[in-house]
């Protein structure tokens, strides 16, 4: 069989992470992953939904509940059986002589999760910026900590660190680089959006994993289109340079019927 | 190779070389379309549009086994309103490339395959490809259109009767006589025939689950398993019919489309292939073409289409 047909898998081990996360283990390995890639992960008789990988091996997902899929998938048990296919698209591109700063909000934390351990594998220093709404809701802080990477947290509300936008934590410590600084981002549009502005301002550099409605993952149906780029496959993580001249970036999304929606 | 001929004459549309972007595949967005003109076929064809929006079946919608692929969307489209701007961009940046537009069509009635071809014909794609044949949606619609040689006509008689522009039937490699449709078609006023859509539908289990992989259960297959089939029944149309054929079925090389050809096919659809090959498949499908044309010293694809049906066989 391909990478384009799923392969049974069971859940080995559940975490709650938060009110609204949870954390899979599988019992099997996507070895080949590179940090941004995603799986296409099976509910058998419920749907498939993109995932991007937080750990390789064993295979990790870390999944907010947010829709039907989700819901489902919240209301497994450890055993049960799973279908995974993958790794798909282009990941993230460790730049190893700029100054890295990786930043997350939201349900953007695994694949940066993934990119930090994959820096740190390979010495290279960085800089992680992490937004939640509430305390409550910041998952894997704890896990950026033991890693022992510079670790910069903010809440709309100011339960936890920094109180406001993560973007703009991270644009504070960016200009205290000594050298411009790439940024690696995942998270919600309106923050990519935000970063890719700012990028443009500084004349920085930046890679950004960025979500669409995804169907068949590999290259084929068109459903992920975002202006003329397939999300599924030129993405999840796409330049600065390609979001800046992708119009409908920040603007408009696509639903299951391939609408363009507008991104609130 | 520069004094190669690869284009053809598709129901008076010119095409700069045989290779068409098949319905299904890719066709949803004017830029995606562009960028597979730009990356070398002769022709696009729109996902099928249907006049309401459908978000089609959940996933997976299509996935990949060793003998091709095996899909069941459902026809999700954005409804004929969204696609008709959609054509019209596209249009405007493919016609100073010289690549046609084909915009695929379907509907539940007789009376509105009429209707939607009345309405897309507003933005003017070069040719109209009507689905007749999709094997996914039996449980919707009854029956599909293209297992009856009367509905199949009555549809093609509607269509035309809505559009001046060239209309093409696709028709269903799951018939007992495909001959009987071609020319019941033909003869209803079709300006070409596509030939042919998936086949089937088959059917793929998870066997730890006991489930089919297939969201929606059962769905059509293509690629390299489809391709015998497809090309006799190409080369069976093309024997009893004097419109052009549009032929689709598994084609992933240069190979692939001469075999086409030589059972008569004006032009050949690619789809499954770009899962196998990438969207780089169409400019690599005519580089091999051309090899196989200087070998024989072909200058153009007249010098050999339809050279196997002169062979009894």
């Amino acid at each position: 069989m391909t990478i384009n047909f799923p392969r049974p898998a069971r859940i080995r081990q559940i975490t709650q992470e938060s009110r609204l996360v949870r954390t899979f283990v599988l019992d099997t390995a996507m070895p080949g992953a590179e940090p941004g890639q995603f799986v296409m992960l099976w509910l058998p008789g419920v749907d498939e939904k993109p995932m991007s990988v937080a750990v390789p091996a064993p295979l990790t997902l870390t999944v907010t509940r947010i829709g039907p899929f989700s819901t489902a998938l919240h209301q497994a048990r450890e055993g049960t059986q799973v279908g995974v296919r993958g790794p798909y698209g282009h990941g993230f591109t460790l730049e190893p002589d700029r100054p890295a700063l990786l930043v997350a909000g939201g349900c953007g934390v695994p694949p940066i999760y993934f990119l930090a351990c994959r820096a740190v594998e390979r010495g290279v220093s960085v800089t992680v910026a992490l937004g939640a709404q509430r305390a409550g809701d910041m998952v894997y802080d704890d896990r950026f900590r033991d890693l022992g990477v510079e670790l910069l947290l903010a809440t709309d509300d100011g339960s936890l660190g920094h109180q406001g936008y993560v973007t703009d934590l991270a644009a504070q410590r960016a200009r205290q680089f000594p050298q411009p600084p790439t940024i690696y981002a995942c998270g919600p549009e309106p923050m990519l959006a935000a970063l890719l502005r700012l990028c443009q301002q500084q004349g920085w550099a930046g890679q950004f994993s960025v979500e669409r409605y995804i169907k068949c993952g590999f290259g084929i149906c068109g459903q992920c289109a975002l202006d003329g780029l397939l999300v599924c496959q030129d993405g999840p993580v796409l330049t600065v340079e390609q979001l800046a001249r992708a119009q409908d970036f920040g603007r408009f999304s696509r639903s299951a019927t391939g609408r363009r929606m507008p991104i609130r | 190779m520069s004094e190669l001929d690869l284009s053809v004459n598709l129901c008076g549309v010119r095409l700069p070389n045989p290779t068409v972007l098949a319905s299904g595949i890719l066709g949803l967005t004017h830029k995606v379309m562009v960028r597979v003109a730009k990356s070398g076929a002769g022709a696009v064809t729109t996902k099928s549009i249907s006049r309401a929006p459908r978000d089609g079946y959940h996933s997976p919608v299509v996935l990949q086994w060793n003998g091709g692929l095996i899909n069941a969307v459902g026809l999700s489209n954005p409804g004929v309103e969204v696609m008709i701007e959609e054509i019209r961009a596209a249009k405007e940046k493919l016609a100073p490339l010289g690549v046609p537009i084909i915009a695929s069509i379907f509907a539940d009635t007789i009376y509105d395959f009429g209707a939607i071809a009345r309405y897309v014909s507003d933005a003017r794609p070069d040719l109209i490809e009507v689905n007749i044949s999709c094997p996914n949606i039996d449980d919707e619609y009854s029956r599909m259109f293209a297992g009856d040689p009367y509905v199949s006509a009555q549809v093609t008689h509607r269509v035309k009767r809505s559009t001046d522009l060239p209309v093409l039937v696709k028709l269903s490699p799951n018939v007992t006589d495909i001959v009987k449709i071609a020319l019941a078609v033909e003869e209803a006023g079709a300006d070409g025939i596509t030939a042919v859509n998936s086949l089937g539908p088959g059917l793929i289990l998870d066997v730890e689950s006991c489930r089919p992989v297939l969201a929606h259960g059962t769905g059509g297959i293509s690629g390299p398993a489809l391709r015998p089939i497809a090309v006799r029944c190409v080369r069976d149309i093309c024997r009893a019919v004097k419109i052009p054929v549009l032929a689709v079925g598994g084609v992933t090389t240069g190979r692939d489309v001469v075999e086409m050809l030589l059972v008569g096919a004006t032009a050949v659809g690619i789809g499954s292939a770009v899962a196998l090959r990438g969207s780089e498949v169409f400019a690599t499908v005519c580089r091999e073409l051309e090899t196989y044309m200087t070998n024989h010293g072909y200058e153009n694809l007249d010098a050999f289409r339809g050279r196997a049906t002169a062979i009894a066989f």
